[in-house]
């Protein structure tokens, strides 16, 4: 009896503790173990010559003007990539989803998803033969239309613009295809109630549409500012933080010091996180009373 | 107030004609219901009146006037949907106020409005809630309230109680006739259930494939019934129909007409059947009585009998019906009249 009654207080722990044994090794002891090499100098050809610095890294990076310029960076990248992202794949969605052509919007729903499917490292070098300045093809368009051509990638005023677009282009199909989903799923009746209460199209959109998908908006922002600010893979291939240091970003500050100063990266890695950390919170703290869950 | 006429009306869905021109007037200040089985079109009547899905060709006119090219909004009509369709975002204010606030209505009369209509329909408790916690009977009136605040000319329903319980449906019957009352509008009221119709309806307008079967008031409509469908349609059981045997046309006589008997009677007609199932519903009995040639569903009020006992059901003259071939009722004093009686009459003495 008394046997029966330990093994039913214990069972919802055995149960989950392959899970929570998973999650121990992948997530929480190597968040802890960044936590602990950001307070190291740490020496990787010799581990034992590593030595307990304190907050060294961290004032080092506060000092830094580079650490500056990449956080400004990441900052304009994701307010650019997010609120562009989202505006687009929000009008394409709303686009897509109307009643009239409905052929040519499936051609078009599958051609924004393209994307998505193809690896970022393949888009960032078409992007780069695109972009070239002398021999890309946007260029040439720019010309054809009477427009003075860009450097593109090759000048620190351009260069930021140029991987925000190619961001942008890469992840839209994916987000329009989500806010498709949330407008498909709204009730044509409400609609149809909105029209019989006389509302304007703009009103329709503002106070039914808009509260009606904004679960899944709001699940996109926090998302995407996630990654945006994590972002590394474009800026790696295309500019590699340059030119003059003008698409470098967090993560690719850290990714730079990976070898030389191991500390000084995983200092980064982890005010990196505090920032997405407390971001989401203010999110949720701003916004969820704004948000109509079903 | 209005009146709403339908002029040569068609309405086609891609290839599929639903209703081809089909001409109807709706009185002004009537309650006037839509009914027929699925599929007949009576839904697509209501929401060309209140413009939602416009008529293919003809016109639709709203108190005289022709409003085929306006706009759902600026029709004077409201509708109350099925599901309700309401703004599950906003709250139960301002879902009654929305409306108001398209049509530019200023705030304090808004504020009135809302809350003598929210008084009205018992939802005073309940304005700052969001109608996800609200019961089935509430949101009912929610959308009650939505229609009636914009007070409009023209009141739609589309089956409006179909998903309420079945007591509640009834206590929401007797609210919805006190309140076409009340308010002395236009009602046009869609529902498959006779049985609502019946109870609610100044005029029936009975509908099967797109086409009007009969026009009347339910009164008529039970006792008249225009054709064989419509005699088919209404009534708990139905009429009971058969073929006569005789030019194609059928016979027929309300399972309330038949009296049941042991032993023969003199009745104009007469069957012997046995009965095969016993309903009994309280005030009344209902058998399904089997012979060789006919299944009849009899009404009766006392409860006599048992399953598997052979009886006679015994029709007096005079609440036989009979339908042409044509599926159209003969009239009592038409020419055929007689003969089929006489007919009806030998095919039981053989």
């Amino acid at each position: 009896m008394n046997r029966r009654k330990i093994w039913e207080t214990l069972r919802p722990y055995v149960m989950i503790l392959p899970a929570m044994l998973a999650i121990l090794c992948f997530v929480i002891y190597p968040v802890f173990y960044l936590l602990k090499l950001s307070f190291y100098k740490y020496n990787l050809l010799n581990k034992a010559k590593s030595k307990f610095v304190g907050v060294d890294n961290y004032e080092q990076l506060f000092a830094k003007d580079e650490f500056y310029t990449a956080l400004t960076n990441t900052v304009w990248y994701t307010i650019a990539t997010v609120s562009l992202t989202m505006l687009i794949a929000l009008l394409l969605a709303l686009w897509i989803n109307q009643k009239k052509g409905k052929k040519i919007n499936a051609l078009l729903q599958a051609g924004i998803f393209t994307p998505h499917i193809i690896s970022i490292v393949s888009i960032a070098l078409v992007w780069m033969l695109l972009m070239d300045p002398n021999h890309g093809i946007l260029n040439f368009l720019l010309k054809l239309v009477g427009l003075p051509p860009s450097k593109w990638l090759q000048s620190s005023s351009t260069s930021m613009m140029s991987v925000i677009l190619v961001s942008i282009w890469h992840g839209v199909g994916y987000y329009a295809l989500i806010i498709l989903a949330a407008l498909k799923s709204v009730p044509p009746t409400i609609y149809e109630a909105a029209a019989l209460d006389n509302a304007s199209r703009f009103k329709t959109f503002y106070k039914i549409t808009l509260p009606m998908i904004s679960p899944q908006l709001f699940f996109i922002l926090i998302i995407m500012t996630i990654g945006s600010f994590k972002v590394f893979d474009t800026v790696r291939i295309m500019t590699g933080g340059g030119p003059n240091n003008s698409t470098s970003t967090l993560v690719y500050h850290i990714y730079e010091y990976r070898s030389n100063n191991l500390g000084y990266a995983s200092a980064t890695g982890i005010v990196l996180m505090v920032i997405i950390a407390i971001l989401t919170f203010v999110y949720f703290r701003m916004l969820s009373k704004k948000i109509h869950y079903q | 107030m209005a009146s709403i006429e339908f002029k040569k009306v068609t309405k086609s869905f891609g290839d599929s004609t639903v209703i081809e021109d089909l001409d109807l007037m709706i009185e002004d200040g009537k309650f006037t219901v839509l009914v027929g089985p699925s599929g007949c079109g009576k839904t697509t009547l209501l929401r060309m009146i209140a413009g939602l899905d416009p008529q293919t060709s003809g016109a639709v006119l709203i108190d005289g006037k022709d409003v085929s090219h306006t706009a759902p909004g600026q029709r004077g009509v409201a509708l109350v949907f099925q599901n309700y369709a309401i703004y599950p975002t906003m709250s139960v204010r301002e879902n009654i106020e929305f409306g108001l606030k398209n049509n530019k209505v200023s705030k304090e009369e808004r504020k009135e409005l809302v809350e003598s209509i929210s008084a009205t329909v018992g939802l005073s408790d309940y304005l700052d809630r969001k109608p996800s916690t609200l019961s089935g009977g509430q949101r009912q009136r929610v959308a009650l309230a939505r229609a009636m605040v914009k007070k409009p000319a023209v009141f739609l329903m589309d089956e409006p109680l179909s998903n309420l319980d079945a007591k509640l449906r009834v206590h929401m019957r007797i609210e919805l006739i006190e309140l076409h009352k009340k308010l002395g509008s236009t009602f046009v009221y869609v529902t498959h259930d006779q049985v609502e119709a019946m109870s609610m309806a100044d005029t029936i307008v009975l509908m099967n494939k797109g086409e009007i079967q009969q026009e009347a008031s339910p009164d008529t409509i039970y006792r008249e019934p225009n054709n064989l469908f419509t005699a088919q349609f209404v009534g708990v059981p139905p009429m009971n129909t058969a073929p006569l045997g005789k030019d194609g046309a059928s016979f027929g006589f309300r399972p309330e007409s038949a009296a049941l008997t042991r032993s023969a009677t003199d009745a104009w007609f007469q069957y012997k059947g046995v009965i095969m199932t016993r309903e009994m519903l309280g005030s009344e009995t209902i058998y399904h009585v089997k012979g060789d040639r006919y299944t009849f569903m009899i009404k009766c009020y006392e409860d006599l009998f048992a399953v598997d006992e052979p009886v006679y059901v015994g029709v007096p003259a005079d609440k036989l019906f009979f339908f042409g071939a044509d599926e159209k009722r003969i009239a009592k004093n038409a020419p055929g009249y007689q003969a089929y009686l006489d007919w009806l009459r030998r095919q039981v003495d053989e």
